[in-house]
């Protein structure tokens, strides 16, 4: 009989990395980049780091950040895009690392901020926390290129690689837990929407 | 699709929309997306209107279960959702596991919002499909064409 994975470790991470501030470095170097944002903190997180027209904000759909990156990336192949999400979301989409490494858009890449835990519904224990390693699932789909981040110091060559490298490509950030304050941007997804379909010039 | 400026079709296959999709497939002008589950499709259409193109899913009814909590997401962003869906459980069936999704298809659609048009008749299948897509793409709502299993042809296996 195997064993279970212990949860009486809750929360425990050896992870260093403080999102808020990893965050902001990393987007500092966007650009003309369109990013999309899984549910949750990784939202905050962005909002926290600048508002702008070219952030595409979700306060729902768990799974959909990718499908959702991949759709605009496909709409968009001038624009870089960037879909940058939790753990937990990822797993729940994960099988949309297929469908992007079927399409094989070169402007899309993907950041999964990873602490191991679901935050917003009380840190549970996540899946990441164990065995899974989320670079060598995308590399089974077939994402050639993927960055596991450990260290803020890593945060420049991270920025290069999500927004320069060809793409698609996958990156894994191991983030601290951390308490960090509300963040919350725009709730209203059709305000979210138009606002970024005005910036890319498009009509109604 | 094309007379409504639909390029990009994403699908998990049916029976009922291989001839469809082969023609999505060999097409240049489109482009097809083979999904891994059916609900990421709502991220892919909500994706393509962000960035101004037409895109639509096309599945199998059971597929219509998976997609429930991911309609709210098209529905938010007030992004058209188009789907065009083949039934399965619903005309003759002969796999009881499709009977509870077939039953469900439409009560479970209509709840989170989605208009369904459904159609048992081959020759109404275009101008349907049409007055779906109208009213998707100029009402920015999610809509749904289900093809009856009536059309299509119960799925037999070599056996009756």
């Amino acid at each position: 009989m195997t064993k279970s994975p212990s949860h009486s470790s809750f929360p425990a991470t050896s992870n260093k990395i403080d999102r808020r501030s990893f965050v902001a470095e990393i987007m500092k170097h966007r650009g003309d980049a369109l990013a999309v944002t899984g549910l949750g903190s990784p939202t905050w997180d962005l909002f926290a780091a600048g508002d702008q027209p070219e952030n595409v904000y979700s306060w729902g759909g768990m799974g959909l950040c990718v499908p959702t990156a991949l759709g605009l990336a496909l709409a968009q192949p001038k624009r870089r895009i960037l879909a940058m999400t939790g753990d937990g979301e990822m797993m729940m989409g994960i099988g949309s690392l297929g469908v992007v490494a079927d399409q094989a858009p070169a402007n899309l890449a993907i950041l999964v901020l990873d602490n191991e835990h679901f935050s917003e519904t009380g840190r549970q224990r996540g899946l990441t926390a164990g065995r899974a390693d989320l670079c060598a699932i995308a590399r089974g789909f077939g994402i050639r290129e993927t960055m596991l981040v450990t260290e803020h110091g890593k945060a420049r060559e991270l920025a290069d690689f999500l927004f320069r490298a060809q793409g698609p490509v996958f990156a894994v950030a191991k983030i601290a837990i951390t308490e960090d304050p509300w963040r919350l941007p725009e709730k209203d997804g059709a305000v979210i929407g138009q606002r970024v379909r005005s910036a890319l010039g498009l009509t109604a | 699709m094309k007379a409504r400026d639909i390029r990009t079709v994403c699908t998990v296959p049916d029976g009922g929309l291989t001839q469809l999709l082969q023609m999505v497939a060999s097409d240049a002008t489109m482009r097809l997306v083979t999904l891994s589950t059916e609900e990421e499709g709502m991220g892919v259409v909500t994706g393509q209107w962000l960035g101004g193109k037409r895109a639509m899913v096309a599945m199998q009814s059971s597929g219509v279960g998976n997609c429930i909590n991911a309609l709210g997401f098209p529905a938010a962003y007030r992004a058209p959702c188009l789907m065009l869906v083949t039934m399965r459980g619903q005309w003759g069936e002969f796999n009881p596991w499709q009977n509870a999704m077939g039953g469900a298809v439409r009560p479970t659609l209509e709840a989170v919002g989605v208009r369904c048009f459904p159609v048992d008749r081959a020759e109404e299948v275009g101008e349907t499909f049409a007055a779906a897509a109208d009213m998707a793409f100029n009402g920015k709502l999610s809509a749904a064409v289900l093809v009856s299993q009536r059309i299509i042809g119960a799925k037999g296996f070599g056996q009756k």
